[in-house]
C-alpha cells in the first residue's frame, strides 16, 4: 500500500479552517499518551488543564490578562506575516516597550499625574517600533534577513533589561532583589473587574483586533501588503512598494509588541523584573498561525493559548508536573499545525498496488 | 488517413489518456509516426500537445493506453529510458546551465563521464554535418537564443535518435533562421529519423511536414497530409470554427505625441540582462506601433522602464503628453493615464490565488474603488463584472481565482481591466502569447478599438504576423538598441527579420539600418 500526496486543483478552504482544530485535537491525543506514560490520570489532567483554571472569576480574569498580549502581538505580527515579513523579534520588542514605559514611569510618574499612562503608552509603542525598525532598515537597505536580525535583537533587549534592573534601576528598598521600585498607581492600568487583576489593557487588545480587521480586510494598504506577500512581481507591476511593505509589516509588529510590554509593566507586573515577558513574543507567532492570520481566528487562538499557560501553571501546582509542560504543548501544537497544513494544498491518495508516480526529470 | 500495414511504424500510440485534477489533457489519443516522417502535432494552447510529448519522452505517465515502439509494446519509465530507446526531445524552454559551456551542458545529458575534448570534436563534426554551427567551449549565457537551440538539438542528435521531438522550435527564431532549421530537419528525415513537430503555426507545418495529427481539447480531431490542405482548413480543424478576422479600418493618427522617449539608456541590474542603449521614439494618439525582436533583447527592460517598475534617473527621458515622467513609479504613471499589460499574466499581471475582484483592484485603485484609503467592495465588483461582461471573460464570476482561468480568458480580463480605466497610452507586451486563436483576435480587436477611441498603443511582440496585422509602424529591438520605426505598409517580414538577425554580427546593426532609413 502506498500513500501519495496529490496536489489539489485549488487550496482547500475547508482544510484551512479544519487544520487548527485537527492540530489541537492531535495535541490533546499526544497529551493523553504522555499522561499515561508518566502514570497520571489523563482525565484529571485534562480537567486541571482546561476547566479548573477558568472555574473562578479570578481565573477568568487571568485568562483574559494573558490572552491580551498574545492577541495584541499576534495581530501585529500577522500584518507582517501576510506580506512575508517574518518578524521573530516580538519578544525583544515587548521588552523594549516595557523598558521605555517602565523607565518613564519610574522617573516621571508622581502618583497623581493623569498624563503618566498615556505617555507610557506612547513611549512603549515607540520603544517596540524602534526595536523593529532595526531589522526593517537592515532588510530594506542591505537585504539582511529580518528573521535572524529580529531574533538576535531579542537577546540584546533581554540583556539590556537585566542590566537596568540589576543596576541603575534597582529598588534601593528592595532587599537587593533584582527588581525596580513598584510603579506609582497613576502609571497602572485601572482594574476593570473587582476581585480580579483584569485591567484596561485588555481593551487595547480588543481595539487591535478591530483595527487589524479593518486594516487587513478593508484598507487599501492591507491589500497592498497582501499582494506583496502573495506575488511580489504583481506588486511591483502594480507599483506597490516592497520596501514600504517591509517597514509597515515590521513596525506593526513592533508597535503591537511594545504596547504589550506596556500592558505587562502597567498591568500584572506593576514593576520591572529581569524578564518582562513569559515568552509571549514567541507564543504569539503560534497564535498568529493557529488563527490563520485572521483577526477573529487570532482572538480565539489567543484565548486558547492563554488557557495553555494557565493550565501549565495549574498542572504544576496541582499535579506536580514540570513547568516545561506548557512549552511542550505549544511546540507540539505548532508542529502538528504545520504538518497538517500540507493538506491544504495536497490530498492523500492511498493506492493499493502501483505507485502513481510522476517522474519529472 | 492511411495506415500501410506493411511497414512497421516507428511509434504508435493507442488510446492514451491522461487527466489532471481539473482537466483531461489527453483523451484516447492515437498517433502513428512512420520512419523518416516529419509528423506535425497541431493544436491550440491547452489542446494537450505538450502532455502527449511528455508522455512519449517518459516525463509523464499516462493513466491508460498503449505505446508501441518499433512494434514492441513499451512502458517508458523516464527520459533516460526514452533516450535509450532512441527518443530525443528539444524543449520549448531550454534546459541549459547558463554558466557552463556548450560541451559541458551536453556532457551532463550523456550517460557516464565524457571526455570533453573528445566530445567537443564529436560536437563540431556533428554540427558541421547538419549545418548547426556551435562553439563547444563557449558559455551558454553568452549565446543567443538561436545558438542555445542549436546546442539543444546537437545534444539530442548525439544520442543518434530515431525519433526527435521538437516542441515549438521556431518561437525563438528569426524568420531566416527558421528555413535553416527546416533544412536540418529535412536532412535528418531523409536519413531515416522520424520527427514529431509541435506547432500552432500553420504555414510552417505546410512547408515542412508530411503528416499531421490535429488535437483539440485533448482529443484527436483529424489526421491529414498538411501539404494537401489549405491553411484555413487546418485552422478550422484546430479550433473547430473559422478564424475570426479583425476589423482594422486604417485611421490617420493625429500629430499629437502622447508618449515620447528620448535618449533612454539603462544599465541592467541582472548580469544576464540587456542594457538599453539610447532608445528614441514617439507614440502618437490614435495609432498602434509595434516593437518586434527575439526575446531577451531588451524588451523586458524597456517595458519596465516605460511602466515605471524601474524608474529612470533622468525624468525627461520619458514624457507623457508633455509631462516628464521618467522618475515616477507605476501608480503615478497610471494616474496620468498610462495602462500596462505585462507578458506574464499569472503572477505579475494578476495574483494567482486572489479572486478577479481583488485582481481588478490591483491596478484599478483610484476613486471610486478606493476612498480615504478604504476599499469599496461594491464599486470594485461593479467594475470587475463590467470587465467580465464586456471582454467576454469565461469564468465562474468575480470570486473566481485568477489561476482558475485559461490563458486566453485571463488575458482578456487583464486587457479589459486596463482598457476600462480609459488610458491615453497603453503598453502591451506579447498580447496574444499562449492565447487561443479566438481570444487572440478579440484582444487585437480591443486594441484597435482603443486606438480608434484616440489612445496611443505600443505593442511589443515576437509574432511578426500580429504586428503587421495591427500596427501602423514597426521597429525592431536588438541587443538593447531600437531601430527606427518603419511604416508597416513600406516594410516586409523579410526586412524586419533581417533586422532581428542583424544582432548577431552586432556591428552591422542598427547603424546600417538606421543610416538607410533615417527620415
Amino acid at each position: 500500500m502506498l500513500i501519495n500526496f496529490v496536489p489539489r486543483a485549488a487550496p482547500s478552504r475547508a482544510m484551512q479552517y479544519a487544520s487548527p482544530l485537527l492540530a489541537v485535537a492531535l495535541m490533546m491525543v499526544l497529551g493523553f499518551i504522555l499522561c499515561i506514560a508518566v502514570g497520571r490520570n489523563p482525565l484529571t489532567t485534562f480537567y486541571v488543564f482546561t476547566i479548573s483554571p477558568v472555574s473562578t472569576l479570578y481565573g477568568f480574569g487571568e485568562l483574559l490578562i494573558k490572552a491580551a498580549p498574545l492577541v495584541l502581538i499576534a495581530m501585529g505580527l500577522a500584518i507582517g506575516f501576510q506580506s512575508n515579513i517574518w518578524n521573530i523579534g516580538a519578544e525583544g520588542q515587548l521588552t523594549m516597550g516595557a523598558i521605555c514605559a517602565g523607565g518613564l514611569a519610574l522617573h516621571y510618574a508622581s502618583g497623581d499625574n493623569g498624563f503618566a499612562l498615556p505617555a507610557m503608552i506612547v513611549a512603549g509603542a515607540g520603544g517596540g517600533m524602534l526595536w523593529a525598525a532595526i531589522p526593517a532598515f537592515l532588510r530594506s537597505r542591505f537585504n539582511a534577513s529580518e528573521i535572524l536580525v529580529s531574533l538576535m535583537l531579542n537577546y540584546v533587549a533581554q540583556l539590556l533589561l537585566s542590566y537596568l534592573v540589576y543596576g541603575p534601576w534597582r529598588d534601593p528598598q528592595g532587599f537587593n532583589f533584582p527588581q525596580s521600585r513598584p510603579l506609582p498607581p497613576d502609571a497602572l492600568y485601572p482594574i476593570l473587574l473587582g476581585d480580579t487583576r483584569l485591567n484596561a489593557g485588555v481593551l487595547i487588545a480588543l481595539a487591535a483586533v478591530l483595527l487589524g480587521w479593518l486594516l487587513m480586510k478593508r484598507s487599501f494598504i492591507g491589500f497592498q501588503l497582501k499582494v506583496t506577500g502573495l506575488a511580489e512581481p504583481a506588486a511591483r507591476y502594480a507599483g506597490f512598494s516592497t520596501k514600504r511593505a517591509i517597514w509597515f509589516g515590521m513596525l506593526a509588529g513592533g508597535l503591537a509588541a511594545g504596547l504589550a510590554g506596556v500592558g505587562e509593566v502597567a498591568g500584572p507586573l506593576g514593576q520591572l523584573f529581569p524578564t518582562a515577558s513569559r515568552g509571549y513574543g514567541y507564543a504569539a507567532i503560534i497564535v498568529a498561525f493557529l488563527g490563520r492570520l485572521n483577526p477573529v481566528g487570532i482572538l480565539i487562538a489567543g484565548l486558547f493559548m492563554s488557557l495553555l499557560y494557565l493550565g501549565g501553571e495549574a498542572a504544576q501546582i496541582e499535579l506536580n508536573l514540570p513547568s516545561a509542560v506548557t512549552g511542550l504543548f505549544q511546540g507540539t501544537l505548532l508542529f502538528f499545525l504545520l504538518a497538517i497544513d500540507v493538506l491544504v494544498n495536497f490530498r492523500i491518495v492511498v493506492s493499493p498496488a502501483r505507485p502513481l508516480r510522476e517522474t519529472v526529470s | 488517413m492511411s495506415t500501410s500495414e506493411a511497414t512497421a511504424a516507428r511509434l504508435e500510440l493507442r488510446g492514451i489518456r491522461k487527466s489532471y485534477p481539473s482537466i483531461v489533457a489527453n483523451d484516447h489519443v492515437d498517433l502513428t509516426v512512420e520512419p523518416g516522417q516529419i509528423h506535425a502535432v497541431l493544436g491550440e494552447n491547452g489542446a494537450g500537445k505538450s502532455t502527449l510529448m511528455k508522455i512519449i519522452y517518459g516525463v509523464v505517465k499516462p493513466d491508460a493506453g498503449d505505446i508501441r515502439w518499433e512494434n514492441g509494446s513499451v512502458t517508458i519509465a523516464n527520459p533516460a529510458h526514452a533516450r535509450r530507446l532512441g527518443i530525443g526531445m528539444v524543449f520549448q524552454h531550454f534546459s541549459l546551465f547558463e554558466t557552463l559551456t556548450a560541451a559541458e551542458n551536453i556532457a551532463l545529458g550523456l550517460p557516464g563521464r565524457s571526455d570533453l575534448t573528445d566530445l567537443s570534436q564529436r560536437i563540431i563534426a556533428l554540427s558541421e554535418r547538419y549545418g548547426l554551427p556551435i562553439e563547444p567551449a563557449r558559455s551558454i549565457y553568452s549565446m543567443s537564443v538561436g545558438e542555445r537551440q542549436r546546442v539543444e538539438i546537437v545534444r539530442a542528435l548525439l544520442q543518434n535518435p530515431k525519433l526527435l521531438i521538437m516542441d515549438e522550435p521556431t518561437s525563438v527564431l528569426a524568420p531566416q533562421a527558421v528555413e535553416t532549421l527546416f533544412e536540418t530537419l529535412r536532412r535528418l528525415a531523409r536519413e531515416g529519423c522520424s520527427i514529431l513537430y509541435i506547432s500552432h503555426k500553420l504555414d510552417e507545418i505546410k512547408a515542412l511536414c508530411t503528416a499531421a495529427t490535429v488535437l483539440r481539447g485533448g482529443k484527436v480531431v483529424g489526421v491529414c497530409d498538411p501539404r494537401r490542405e489549405t491553411a484555413s482548413d487546418l485552422a478550422r480543424m484546430m479550433i473547430g470554427k473559422d478564424i475570426p478576422a479583425c476589423q482594422n479600418s486604417q485611421t490617420t493618427s493625429t500629430p499629437e505625441a502622447c508618449l515620447t522617449v528620448r535618449s533612454l539608456s539603462i544599465k541592467s541590474d541582472d548580469p544576464f540582462g540587456t542594457d538599453l542603449k539610447d532608445i528614441n521614439f514617439t507614440l502618437r494618439s490614435g495609432e498602434i506601433i509595434g516593437i518586434a525582436g527575439i526575446s531577451g533583447n531588451g524588451q523586458r527592460e524597456l517595458m519596465a522602464a516605460l511602466s515605471g517598475e524601474t524608474p529612470v534617473a533622468d525624468a525627461s527621458a520619458i514624457s507623457l503628453a508633455g509631462t516628464r515622467i521618467g522618475s515616477l513609479g507605476p501608480r503615478q504613471r497610471r494616474k496620468l493615464g498610462m495602462g500596462f499589460v505585462p507578458e506574464e499574466r499569472l503572477g505579475r499581471g494578476a495574483v494567482p490565488s486572489l479572486p478577479l475582484s481583488d485582481n481588478t483592484l490591483l491596478t484599478a485603485n483610484g476613486k471610486p474603488m478606493v476612498q480615504l484609503g478604504m476599499i469599496q467592495p461594491t464599486q470594485i465588483k461593479a467594475l470587475a463584472d463590467n470587465c467580465i461582461a464586456t471582454y467576454d471573460v469565461k469564468c465562474a464570476g468575480t470570486n473566481a481565482g485568477a489561476k482558475s482561468l485559461s490563458g486566453g480568458n485571463l488575458q482578456k480580463f487583464i486587457v479589459g481591466r486596463e482598457i476600462l480605466q480609459r488610458p491615453s497610452v497603453l503598453l502591451i507586451s506579447q498580447p496574444t502569447w499562449g492565447v487561443d486563436i479566438g481570444a487572440a483576435a478579440f484582444i487585437r480587436q480591443s486594441l484597435i478599438d482603443l486606438r480608434n477611441a484616440g489612445a496611443g498603443v505600443l505593442v511589443v511582440s515576437e509574432e511578426l504576423d500580429e504586428l503587421f496585422e495591427i500596427c501602423a509602424s514597426i521597429a525592431v529591438i536588438a541587443r538593447g538598441r531600437l531601430s527606427p520605426f518603419k511604416r508597416a505598409s513600406e516594410t516586409s517580414v523579410a526586412e524586419i527579420g533581417l533586422a532581428m538577425t542583424g544582432q548577431w554580427p552586432a556591428e552591422t546593426y542598427p547603424p546600417e539600418v538606421a543610416g538607410e532609413h533615417a527620415h
